[in-house]
């Protein structure tokens, strides 16, 4: 009886049972408030180690807010505060007396409008790196180098280094900011709406450039592009209202959703 | 059962989509049906229009994979839209071949009855087989327009019914070619028709599978998922 029950059981809906089994991020019991109003309710998922997990939903879902939980972005803000918990690494990150500029060197974020620093291309870079280390110009000019390639924006800058990162192209301010991120070596990369600001050229860039970058570091990404999320993640989070519908595989959730939510959002029966 | 779109537009293509499957479905249908007409009664006329209808036939296939692939260009579609689109693509492959197993009837019929020299009653060996095929193939056709999954189930069930026919009758044939060789040419005539139709069957098997596949998204094709689940009742 067992064994034919599990026969019936379709191969590909198995629940989100994640192949890589380390867990960079377990969030429980999430609930978020600005000063009042509560936009997350009750979240639960895991984020994986060297996985990308896309979070999708309608605007004022909560993904972008949850995004900013990981790593106390909206500690900047009075009125706003998180309850439950956010184990990174095994520690509480919402407990007082974490260090939240480590945990932002750990967890780096990279916001939706590029937002360069108004100074050089190679400033911009070894701004954030300089907080953090203290390096030889020579060791610097290197990790400079390995962020823009990294962020495959080195053979488009290497003979602008001195220019100011504003006068770079939309695309690649955005792959600049990327590069400012991946430079101070972090551990988990935030990408809120990464390419939504970008022609479909520098966006298929940055796509290619997530799938390359998640070797080393486990990725989160908010995106309103569902295609996006087909595209180049691993796991994905379908939200809405402030809770999370459903979280699962990013192949099987497109496939076969398990929720009726899910199905309607994904092929446009919404609202 | 599943709602609209946000895009009318989108509905109506899918709309378009599903309506000519199953205009194609009745086209393969009556030319079925006509072919084990013209099989069972010397009809030529009847045999040169299902040949004729197989064009029909051919164009709406080669139309609905043209409309699946602007379907998935403009909306890339995902979830049960998607399992539509693509069972879709397979449920008209399958239209088409029976469209073919029709002709194929239909001309042998119609040499068998040129000929003019049949000794035994050719109709009544094929009449159980072609009976149970024809209901099952519109079953099939049913359980797609109605995606019910249920259905599909009991009409994957039915193909070994066809399939037990097939041999019996093969038995049948062997046996009156070697009693009387004069019986050699109608009783091949008859074989390659219970042939075709025997195909029909597993084409419609394969058009419950994709129904099942479109409702529940998962395939069964080629695992012995059915066997266990009717074990089980």
């Amino acid at each position: 009886m067992m064994t034919s029950m599990m026969m019936t059981q379709p191969m590909s809906t198995t629940n989100a049972a994640p192949k890589n089994k380390t867990k960079t991020i377990e969030i429980s019991g999430l609930d978020f408030y600005y000063g009042k109003t509560k936009s997350l309710k009750n979240v639960s998922l895991d984020i994986h180690d060297k996985q990308v997990t896309a979070f999708i939903g309608p605007s004022g879902c909560g993904k972008s807010t949850l995004l900013r939980t990981l790593n106390r972005m909206y500690d900047l803000y009075p009125g706003q505060r998180a309850e439950g918990s956010i184990l990174y690494r095994g520690r509480n990150i919402l407990e007082p007396g974490v260090d939240v500029n480590m945990l932002r060197a750990k967890v780096g974020m990279v916001f939706q409008k590029p937002t360069p620093f108004p100074m050089s291309v190679y400033d911009n870079i070894a701004f954030g790196v300089r907080l953090y280390e203290n390096l030889s110009k020579g060791e610097m000019d290197e990790r400079v180098e390995w962020a823009l390639k990294k962020s495959a924006l080195w053979g488009e800058v290497k003979d602008k280094l001195n220019k100011s990162g504003l006068s770079l192209s939309g695309g690649q301010q955005q792959r600049l900011c990327i590069a400012r991120g991946v430079a101070v070596k972090p551990d988990v990369l935030l990408l809120d709406e990464p390419t939504s600001a970008l022609d479909p050229i520098s966006t298929a860039k940055i796509e290619e450039l997530i799938s390359e970058l998640k070797g080393d570091y486990t990725i989160a990404i908010v995106t309103h592009n569902m295609q996006q999320a087909a595209r180049c993640s691993d796991y994905t989070a379908y939200m809405y209202l402030g809770e999370l519908v459903e979280f699962g595989e990013t192949d099987q959730l497109f496939m076969t959703p398990a929720k009726k939510e899910t199905q309607d959002y994904i092929t446009g029966r919404f609202g | 059962m599943v709602g609209e779109h946000s895009s009318k537009q989108y509905d109506q293509e899918l709309e378009g989509i599903r309506s000519k499957v199953l205009l194609m479905g009745g086209m393969v249908e009556t030319q079925f049906e006509e072919a084990l007409n013209c099989f069972r009664v010397d009809n030529q006329e009847l045999a040169d229009k299902v040949m004729a209808d197989d064009h029909a036939v051919n164009q709406l296939e080669v139309q609905l994979d043209d409309a699946c692939s602007h379907l998935i260009v403009r909306r890339q579609p995902t979830a049960n839209d998607l399992r539509t689109v693509m069972a879709t693509i397979k449920v008209i492959t399958d239209l088409e071949r029976i469209g073919d197993e029709a002709t194929k009837i239909a001309r042998t019929a119609k040499s068998l009855h040129e000929r003019g020299m049949v000794s035994f009653n050719h109709y009544d060996i094929v009449r159980t087989i072609s009976r149970a095929t024809a209901d099952m193939l519109h079953d099939a056709l049913d359980a797609f327009a109605r995606l019910d999954g249920k259905a599909a189930l009991q009409i994957i069930a039915q193909d070994d019914e066809i399939d037990y026919e097939f041999r019996t009758i093969l038995r049948n044939m062997i046996t009156f070619m070697m009693e009387d060789p004069r019986t050699i040419s109608s009783a091949l005539d008859t074989l390659w028709v219970a042939k075709a139709i025997e195909r029909i069957g597993d084409h419609a098997k394969n058009i419950a599978e994709y129904v099942i596949y479109v409702v529940e998204g998962r395939d069964i094709r080629h695992s012995k998922v059915l066997a266990t689940e009717r074990a089980e009742g």
